[in-house]
């Protein structure tokens, strides 16, 4: 066990550091603290050119090999850059569902050649990726999933709806989960499907959230293509390939979300220092308590991590995403709280909210996208625990 | 950057595992509970002569082993587990801990070879019987007495003072009254000291009460430099915070454990209790509290062997994690066992009951977030 850094960690570091300060002093100034939770549509292109700075300077997909773009880094050096991402109050990241999602289902499914087609372009952010899992009566029950897709002379023929699409009106391509055979049951007649968005069968479709805005679509499919050889891994093999997929979500990519949270929290205790919220005993106690689930939330993280460099996905990267959505949850409540009478008002008509407000009201979703807390502890006790599965009906085809 | 145990440390982990499997299985917890000496002293030589797990983190020079505090942390982690009863915590975590940190070198040569070589035991009283974990040594007085010194008062909460061999007494100046607190040697058969053991809730943790009157002790007996007391205490502490962290991580597995594997086999309604959600949902969460106490406790063990400055911050997060998690995930395992788990013969009890004695002992998890608050700033 070592919790320090090396000397060349720490010259890497001071390298990380300057880079990221020059940036945000000067041509990205607007963008520091922009772009978190809620705030996700915020200054669109220019965090585009910033997420292109990143990938010239070799910053995006650290970990990736370098024949893909990437820089090999090790998992101290992500740990490093990632604190001083935060530390920099640098803008919440474009490119993760490329980054954290496709690209690591790739590079553990996808053939040498969509590696090549794929990866560097999600470096350089130059290809914008969301995903296609959620139906709407496949949610939590994601092998329901009914959107179709036919072959039909070399060309996959997609027809169907997607919901809950992170960046879909902004999206180049969509990882897609498909049924591509009806017959066979429900999880094994599943393709991973890459598609691009922008073409004629596709529409986006924003939905009107609870917090007034709209980071989530509906995507409607109708005669869709994309050519054969975009399916990742086997023809109806796609279950497996999406398992893994969600097993990234909720596993290491969340050290990158934590900069942002630190940066909330932060936020928190200035208010409650300035309005004398810092006073109240029990206030005091949830602010501890935040501060303390945030600090185990970056040790899980780097305990599971190092616990992966020493082999597969281990069962402790189950508890990931659970931790940080109730925690998360947790915090826009208390960011409420310690406000008091002002949580109520807001920045300006119509329904101009705070970052703070938005970020209460996105928290609800938290703990129901990407596998809701219910379903993260039925993973959790069948595959961490070795729990009997829940008694399921429908195990028919679609 | 590496958060895992060496191999090295994995196999001390191991060997701690094989012995107390069966030297310390529940059976021979309620044996050693039900004796007011409350442990077995064949085990508690074994401990220390053949295992050297009493010497782990005592310097090679006073007869140690030289190893870590991270070691010290994956044995307690292994104890808290088995439910060991023994005088290891108040020996190893609290005396000896509190001579390394202020005793002078030849206090150390004196004391620590036989806390090494496990032929005494030893603790430290510093609780007053009011129970504040913050106001250490506020029931006994110390004044200077003919060329050494002479102790007064009352010290209680003392674990395993009943039948340690050296005490480390936790006083303050009577005259003029001084807050800074003093640590001084006592030994068992000083004159004046009257030890009494106190009937515990968890019979696997013993405490006394210890009341000195006109206690009459050489200058030899005060620990390091007067002045360096609150310190010396205060890392002390800290570090005893941080090995009851790794025996409350052992000890809330040990529930998960015994936990699931019950809801595997108890049918009914025709199945297995652990395919029902509601029962799924509660193991899942004690799964999340285990691992993540598991990190912090980890993390913490760290700090206390290598980064001084960090130590008060990660004390307290530990402390205040792993009490919480423990209580949590013991009380859970009651619930789920049903009422076998509420009787005297299943061993949930015994765990659900150390859960809450060291949840307690040196302040709560709410006690903790109120340091944690002031290290915020707020």
């Amino acid at each position: 066990m070592d919790l320090r850094f090396s000397p060349e960690e720490e010259s890497f570091r001071r390298e990380v550091r300057a880079c990221l300060e020059a940036q945000l002093r000067g041509e990205f100034a607007e963008l520091v603290g922009r772009g978190g939770p809620g705030d996700e549509h915020e200054f669109f292109e220019r965090r585009v050119a910033w997420e292109r700075m990143l990938g010239q300077a070799g910053w995006a997909c650290m970990g990736w090999p370098k024949a893909y773009g990437g820089r090999g880094a090790s998992l101290t050096e992500q740990v490093i850059f990632y604190e001083e991402y935060a530390r920099a109050r640098a803008p919440g990241r474009l490119g993760h569902i490329g980054e954290g999602l496709l690209g690591p289902t790739l590079i553990a499914f996808g053939s040498e050649a969509q590696r090549r087609r794929f990866l560097p372009p999600i470096v350089r952010c130059e290809e914008l990726w969301c995903q296609g899992y959620s139906e709407p009566n496949a949610g939590s029950d994601l092998a329901n999933v009914q959107t179709r897709a036919e072959l039909v002379s070399g060309e996959w023929v997609i027809t169907g709806q997607k919901i809950w699409t992170s960046l879909a009106a902004r999206a180049d391509w969509c990882f897609a989960l498909c049924r591509t055979d009806a017959a066979l049951p429900k999880h094994k007649g599943l393709s991973y499907l890459l598609v691009p968005m922008r073409q004629k069968g596709i529409v986006v479709r924003p939905i009107s959230q609870m917090n007034g805005g709209s980071e989530f679509s509906e995507v409607f499919f109708d005669g869709a293509r994309t050519p054969e050889e975009n399916v990742v891994g086997e023809v109806n093999g796609g279950w497996r390939v999406a398992m893994g997929t969600l097993a990234f979500e909720r596993g290491a990519s969340t050290l990158g979300q934590q900069f942002s949270f630190q940066n909330e929290l932060d936020q928190i205790i200035a208010v409650a220092k300035q309005n004398g919220a810092a006073q109240d005993p029990v206030l005091r106690d949830r602010l501890a308590r935040a501060r303390i689930g945030l600090t185990v939330m970056r040790l899980n993280a780097l305990r599971t991590l190092s616990l992966m460099q020493d082999g597969e996905l281990r069962r402790e990267a189950m508890i990931a995403k659970i931790h940080w959505a109730t925690w998360h949850r947790d915090l826009g409540k208390l960011a409420m709280d310690v406000l008091g009478a002002a949580s109520e008002i807001g920045d300006s008509e119509p329904y101009g909210l705070t970052s703070l407000q938005r970020m209460f009201l996105f928290s609800r979703a938290d703990t129901i996208y990407a596998g809701s807390n219910q379903i993260q502890r039925n993973i959790i006790a069948e595959r961490a625990l070795g729990l009997p599965p829940e008694p399921r009906s429908g195990k028919g085809g679609g | 950057m590496h958060f895992a145990f060496t191999e090295e440390q994995e196999e001390l982990r191991r060997s701690a595992r094989r012995l107390l499997e069966t030297a310390s299985s529940t059976r021979e917890v309620r044996r050693a509970m039900a004796t007011q000496r409350g442990y077995d002293e064949n085990l508690w030589t074994r401990l220390g002569q053949e295992l050297g797990f009493t010497s782990l983190a005592i310097p090679e020079v006073y007869g140690g082993a030289g190893l870590g505090f991270v070691e010290l942390a994956a044995v307690m982690e292994e104890m808290g587990r088995a439910l060991l009863c023994s005088p290891f915590f108040a020996t190893v975590c609290l005396a000896s801990s509190a001579l390394l940190e202020g005793g002078t070198d030849e206090q150390k040569r004196e004391l620590l070879p036989d806390i090494a070589a496990g032929r005494k035991t030893a603790t430290l009283a510093s609780t007053p019987p009011s129970g504040r974990w913050d106001a250490p040594g506020a029931a006994v007085t110390y004044r200077a007495h003919d060329g050494g010194y002479e102790l007064s008062g009352t010290s209680s909460f003392v674990i395993d003072g009943h039948s340690a061999d050296i005490l480390l007494v936790v006083a303050r100046r009577a005259a003029p009254a001084d807050g800074d607190p003093s640590l001084f040697v006592v030994p068992a058969e000083a004159v004046g000291l009257e030890r009494r053991l106190l009937p515990t809730m968890d019979m696997t943790r013993k405490q006394a009460e210890i009341v000195l009157r006109q206690v009459h002790l050489p200058s030899s007996a005060r620990l390091g430099l007067s002045g360096s007391g609150d310190r010396t205490l205060a890392r002390t502490l800290d570090r005893a915070k941080v090995a009851l962290a790794a025996e409350q991580v052992g000890g809330a597995q040990r529930c998960l454990d015994m936990s699931v594997d019950y809801a595997k086999t108890r049918v009914q309604f025709g199945r297995p209790i652990g395919s029902f959600q509601a029962i799924k949902h509660k193991l899942a969460d004690m799964f999340v509290l285990v691992e993540s106490a598991r990190s912090a406790s980890y993390y913490a063990a760290w700090v206390a062997a290598h980064n001084e400055e960090e130590l008060p911050a990660a004390a307290a997060l530990a402390k205040a994690y792993c009490s919480d998690a423990y209580f949590h995930v013991a009380a859970e395992c009651i619930q789920i066992h049903g009422g076998v788990g509420f009787t005297w013969e299943h061993d949930a009890h015994l765990f659900f009951k150390r859960a809450k004695s060291s949840e307690t002992l040196f302040g709560d998890a709410a006690f903790h977030r109120a340091v944690v608050a002031r290290q915020m700033g707020l």
